[in-house]
């Protein structure tokens, strides 16, 4: 699943979620649902980084929780997926969605390389063997 | 007289302490949850980190905007 497929799968499921973004731990953006996210991109690296200095400890999550709404954030090695949602969401399910998020965005990429080579020769060799 | 005025008091008092408890439970207090890679978790609430990272977290939720 290409990483805007995989945010748009996200925003559909968890209807909690106003906006999101998939994004490399550099700043790259893979994916956001904003037609301009590099701010919210920034913001939420800003906020990644930050939490990250308050232990020693690798951070694989967070949830910024203020009136206005809450930021989520999970992190999986390079690959890092931000979320906004409105007032007291339900945490445990929108940590479930990103992460599901990132798994699939990250799957569709390791499979890419691996799905091109064996698909092409069979098809070749298989042409030949059927007629 | 006496008994009746008690068991008003008794409901009058049950009332305000479940107002009290649902309006307590439903605000929720500003915080930022970090979960770390070794399974632990760690709830700011206050102090100079929880400050900070709130702003942040209000940047980011701006940002989205």
């Amino acid at each position: 699943m290409e990483a805007a497929q995989a945010l748009a799968d996200l925003t559909e499921i968890s209807t909690q979620i106003k906006a999101a973004a998939l994004f490399r731990a550099d700043g790259s953006i893979d994916a956001a649902t904003l037609a301009d996210g590099t701010r919210f991109v920034e913001a939420a690296r800003a906020l990644l980084s930050a939490a990250e200095g308050v232990r020693a400890e690798p951070l694989v999550q967070l949830e910024a929780a203020t009136a206005d709404g809450s930021v989520f954030v999970v992190r999986d090695g390079e690959r890092v997926v931000a979320a906004v949602t409105g007032p007291e969401p339900t945490v445990g399910l929108v940590f479930y969605d990103l992460k599901s998020c990132l798994r699939s965005s990250a799957d569709e990429e390791a499979e890419k390389p691996k799905r091109a080579a064996p698909k092409r020769k069979p098809k070749e060799e298989g042409g030949n063997g059927e007629a | 007289m006496r008994r009746k005025l008690l068991v008003l008091l008794a409901a009058a008092g049950a009332v305000i302490a479940s107002l009290a408890f649902f309006r307590r439970s439903g605000a929720r207090r500003e915080r930022v949850d970090l979960y770390f890679a070794d399974g632990s978790m760690v709830s700011l609430g206050e102090g100079p980190d929880a400050e900070r990272l709130l702003a942040l977290g209000r940047t980011t939720l701006d940002a989205a905007r």
